[in-house]
């Protein structure tokens, strides 16, 4: 198991000397819709949003509440099959295939490691928390699984703290803690992607500024996308962004240069520097 | 007119509204704590009797040996041990289908017009008078399906009896588990019977438990169901299988308080004292179950 995930992070740099040329699209998504059935009143929650979003990049995005952000994070997991009021148009690929063609929804779910706002730690022990999914991959040596819980635990930045209580709950951790650990949980699905939907709302800012510090390494192994209400935090973290408003997709672009006011839309430079509303 | 600023002094003095208020609180603190004392009441009095009436024929002989002398004499144990067989028979029924039920109502159906008419079934099922359940027994498992009157037939009944209670109690623990727990595993890949599995079930467990427990209390004290389905009035001997009848407890307290002449006053509540001494010893397991449980809180 130690050989395989060496062979796999030796192939992962690798790729990371051509991603720099940013070509390989690891998520397109074409003209998706979004809309909830009985309370939308025909106003859909996201339209004709089309993006591209590439391997191993930090990919943003922003906007204000009722965005569509969150809706959009769903589609790309399918998560949206267990909300029976979301109808979902158009079309996203994943490795450059359709996504609703997908057979098998489970293995796309993980290979997406998802984190919520608010930390989900599972009422199960930390290693628990963290064996979960290579249990549900089939994984049953006890070797194995220690070696995944502490290698995924050191990346999410909590090892130290919980090396010696690997048996307390996970869901009676602190707040900062809980989302370390769902960090760490969703790395242990060996992930192709990461998306993190404001991950530091209940977060204190020493703990984010830990977790910024551990997304900025874990980009050269897989695409993450990150959504966030901090303008600061996409600043300082992501390749590109996009920014959402209103259900539609304002802007794409280059962070770098969508701060330095390269916008094609003024109401996004508004959003950017605080002078929105 | 704006008013004087108020000093400090203000705050620390009592008006004559606090007096009031004050008083209107201890009173109705008082109220409602007469009202709950009201509520041990028949409890305590129920108990009280039970045992000043009959606490003197309890003993161990009395629980172990069968009733003599057209059933003036002896004690319950054929009763004791019928009303064991009815009940564990029921549960070994219902318990498996309900909480399979129950997982399927919480954590599979969809919102539509067919769950919507099982819940209305199940929440129907449960008004349904016991003596009603007890006719349809008849009907059914001991005539239509020819099991005659047996701990089978009279078991199936009760299990009817107490499956949509055990739907409910099980639904409504698993509905406890918060949503965001089974959103997370799956967001992990997992299928929805992992997360079941290994997420919902375990942290269900304790509730589901519980009402199952408190279920065998009230399965106990039946006494129409059985009284048709398969409870004998005496029986010379004891059940060797699921096709014979038994006696039971509740109806053998039916019937030495009503039917056998010549019975000692004191026996008709000392077998009262044996049933509600099961139930109680039942209720009691399950409380100490839940609050052992609930320390071990788990979000």
């Amino acid at each position: 198991m130690v050989e395989e995930i060496v062979v796999k992070d030796a192939k992962k740099e690798t790729m990371v000397d051509t991603a720099a040329v940013k070509q390989n699209v690891k998520i397109e998504v074409n003209d998706l819709t979004i809309s909830y059935a009985p309370h939308s009143h025909g106003k859909a929650a996201l339209s004709d949003v089309s993006l591209k979003i590439y391997e191993n990049e930090i990919f943003g995005i922003i906007g204000p509440a009722n965005a569509g952000k969150t809706s959009f994070l769903k589609t790309l997991n399918l998560m949206n099959t267990f909300d029976a009021n979301m109808k979902v148009d158009g079309n996203i690929l994943f490795n450059n295939r359709d996504i609703h063609q997908l057979r098998n929804v489970y293995a796309l779910r993980s290979r997406i490691g998802v984190v919520f706002p608010l930390p989900v730690g599972l009422p199960l022990t930390i290693y628990e928390n963290v064996a979960l999914s290579p249990r549900l991959r089939g994984i049953k040596d006890k070797v194995s699984l220690d070696q995944i819980v502490e290698r995924c635990l050191q990346r999410a930045a909590l090892w130290d703290e919980v090396k010696d209580r690997l048996d307390s709950l996970g869901s009676l951790l602190s707040g900062g803690q809980q989302q370390r650990l769902t960090i760490a949980r969703a790395l242990s699905q060996e992930p192709e992607v990461l998306i993190l939907d404001e991950f530091s709302i209940a977060v204190d800012p020493v703990t984010t500024m830990r977790i910024e510090d551990v997304l900025k390494e874990l980009k050269y192994e897989m695409t993450i996308i990150l959504v966030t209400n901090l303008v600061q935090q996409a600043h300082r973290l992501t390749d590109r962004t996009a920014f959402f408003l209103d259900g539609k997709c304002i802007e794409i672009g280059d962070t770098e240069a969508l701060f330095n006011g390269e916008v094609k839309d003024p109401v996004t430079m508004d959003y950017i520097e605080g002078r929105f509303g | 007119m704006l008013k004087e600023p108020q000093s400090a002094e203000f705050l620390f003095a009592i008006s004559a509204l606090n007096v009031k208020n004050k008083k209107i609180q201890k009173l109705y603190s008082i109220l409602f704590l007469m009202m709950t004392l009201l509520l041990i009441l028949p409890v305590l009095v129920i108990l009280g009797t039970l045992i000043v009436k009959g606490g003197s024929m309890i003993s161990i002989d009395f629980l172990f040996t069968d009733p003599i002398n057209g059933m003036t004499e002896g004690g319950v144990f054929p009763a004791l041990l019928g009303t064991v067989w009815l009940v564990s028979l029921a549960l070994f029924i219902s318990v498996p289908l309900g909480i399979a039920a129950a997982i399927y109502l919480s954590e599979y159906a969809s919102d539509n017009w067919f769950t919507r008419i099982i819940n209305l079934a199940i929440i129907n099922l449960a008004g349904v008078p016991s003596i009603v359940h007890a006719l349809f027994g008849l009907g059914a498992f001991v005539m239509f399906f020819g099991f005659g009157t047996s701990i089978l037939a009279a078991s199936l009944t009760l299990a009817i009896m107490t499956l949509p209670v055990v739907i409910v109690s099980t639904r409504e623990s698993l509905q406890a588990v918060p949503h965001a727990f089974r959103e997370a595993c799956w967001n992990m890949g997992a299928t929805r019977w992992q997360t079941i599995r290994r997420v919902v079930l375990p942290n269900a467990v304790s509730g589901i438990l519980t009402g199952v427990i408190l279920e065998v209390s009230r399965t106990t004290g039946e006494t129409a169901p059985i009284m048709f389905t398969g409870a004998a009035f005496f029986l010379p001997f004891l059940p060797q299988g699921i096709f014979d009848q038994t006696m039971a407890l509740s109806l053998h307290l039916f019937v030495v308080s009503t039917q056998v002449p010549n019975v000692p006053d004191a026996l008709p509540y000392a077998v009262a004292l044996v049933l509600i001494g099961m139930v109680l010893l039942m209720n009691s397991l399950s409380i100490a179950l839940r609050m052992y449980l609930r320390g071990q809180k788990k979000w």
